[in-house]
């Protein structure tokens, strides 16, 4: 157990590369109730929202998901967040872990008109994914589960538990993610694994939950997106819509948007299966046998995600480049204890999204 | 407790040596690779190499982290297991087995027995020793 957002939590339980596997071929449960979520609600909710995130709210149906942003006045990214419009007026966010009480301060200095609630503490959510995660969540719910589409939400009960069912996840594989009281996550717990056994349905620990991410090249908080990066230069320029009006952060995104950004978020696979890890230096690629006598690999960026994809059975990373090194196929390089190690630039999701579009 | 045989010495970095004759077998225990996790990427020294006892000879690594390895002895490595490079999860499958690391030609054999026995290795995991 590790602890991450003042949570102890499994980073795995089977083992990481296992877990990651029935993900991809069965089915995996991830206890993600350390997840932050906020309500807010009222006449004034809709205008919080377009004001806060960067995403077009007024889009949004009732029963519909988004993933957007909060940023700073500057164009940095205070969080991403996936947004449900659970009514007419009521509105929920949910938000990483680790940002929870940053997050809460953000909402209510900039969206004080509105009625905010933080229900972090009282809502427990279960992530469910993985090509049998349909069949397993409908056999438990009162509900036709193959109903809600992609990035749609529906109340129901699943195993008997009070459950807000969301179509969405963080694996690039079809499945939910469970809203429920935090009493019933236990119950609900259970009752996934007990009816998932036939179908190869195992628990999965953050570890897994990082490689699958990674592998579908999702942004994780802290690592490839934080206050001093930009959705543009993070490649998350399809959930900024300047046409909306005005939001924190529309100005300066518009600015680096007219200029072009100085350095791009890329998906890199190295030639042998040494991993680039957060932080490691990019440079460029001087594949002759005397590197670092004339010709010195120049620094150009740095790693933020990295490791093994157990799907694509290869060393993969995102790491921050120049523009001008970031088109698919540039040869780059890493620089791994002490050795610049080959890699290139590839397209990503580095494996392929299977989520129900 | 993971498995540790008796017929194997050990370091406090959980490396264990095998003597082969005049030869010196080299890899990391069960409980290292427990810890570890899944094993992606295994970087062994060149034959030729001299390793130095308690000297970092290579690095493993796995989803979770990037370990050095310690030599148990010093000496010249002769052979290096080619397996690894293309399935480096045989450490965690068979760590005393087929996921040996270097074969070593040492250069001073008695160092060998400042190496913990089985028995010592134990109650050094059982202390804590791992963490």
């Amino acid at each position: 157990m590790v602890p991450f957002g003042g949570w102890e939590m499994p980073v795995q339980y089977a083992g990481i590369v296992e877990e990651h596997r029935a993900v991809r071929a069965a089915a995996g449960c991830f206890d993600v109730s350390h997840m932050g979520e906020f309500e807010v609600e009222g006449p004034h909710a809709l205008a919080a929202l377009q004001r806060l995130t960067t995403n077009d709210v007024g889009a949004l149906e009732v029963g519909q998901v988004q993933y957007s942003l909060l940023c700073y006045p500057d164009g940095g990214i205070v969080d991403d967040l996936t947004l449900y419009r659970l009514a007419a007026d009521r509105y929920m966010l949910t938000v990483n872990a680790s940002n929870i009480d940053k997050d809460w301060a953000w909402v209510q200095e900039h969206g004080a008109a509105a009625r905010w609630r933080n229900v972090s503490g009282e809502t427990g959510l279960i992530a469910v994914q993985g090509p049998k995660a349909e069949a397993l969540v409908g056999r438990l719910a009162d509900r036709d589960v193959t109903r809600i589409a992609y990035y749609h939400v529906a109340e129901g009960t699943v195993g008997g538990v009070r459950t807000l069912v969301s179509r969405t996840g963080y694996t690039g594989e079809d499945g939910f993610e469970l809203y429920v009281g935090a009493a019933d996550t236990p119950r609900l717990w259970s009752a996934l694994l007990q009816a998932g056994r036939g179908d190869g349905a195992v628990p999965v620990g953050l570890g897994a939950r990082d490689t699958l991410r990674l592998e579908m090249r999702y942004a994780l908080y802290g690592n490839d997106i934080d206050q001093t990066t930009n959705p543009l230069e993070a490649g998350l320029g399809w959930i900024v819509k300047p046409g909306k009006g005005d939001f924190v952060g529309r100005d300066a995104i518009e600015k680096v948007r007219a200029a072009g950004p100085r350095r791009k978020l890329i998906g890199l696979e190295m030639a042998d299966r040494s991993v680039a890890r957060h932080g490691y230096p990019v440079t460029t690629r001087v594949d002759s046998p005397n590197v670092g006598r004339e010709s010195a690999p120049a620094p150009i960026g740095i790693v933020t995600s990295g490791s093994y994809g157990p799907s694509v059975e290869r060393s993969i990373a995102l790491a921050y480049v120049t523009s001008a090194h970031a088109a698919v196929g540039t040869e780059l390089g890493v620089e791994i204890r002490g050795q610049i190690k080959p890699g290139r630039v590839v397209k990503t999701p580095f494996h392929p999204s299977r989520v129900k579009k | 407790m993971a498995n540790v045989p008796s017929d194997l010495k050990y370091t406090r970095e959980h490396e264990w040596a095998k003597r082969e004759g005049d030869r010196v077998r080299v890899g990391i225990t069960a409980f290292a690779q427990e810890q570890l996790g899944d094993v992606v990427f295994v970087e062994l020294p060149k034959v030729g190499a001299k390793v130095t006892a308690h000297q970092a000879f290579g690095v493993v690594e796995s989803v979770k982290a990037v370990s050095d390895l310690f030599a148990p002895i010093s000496g010249e490595v002769v052979e290096t297991n080619s397996e690894l490079p293309q399935k480096p999860e045989t450490v965690n499958k068979d760590p005393y087995g087929k996921g040996w690391m270097i074969l070593v030609k040492p250069s001073n054999a008695a160092e060998l027995d400042q190496l913990l026995s089985a028995k010592q290795y134990e109650e050094f995991v059982a202390q804590g020793g791992g963490h």
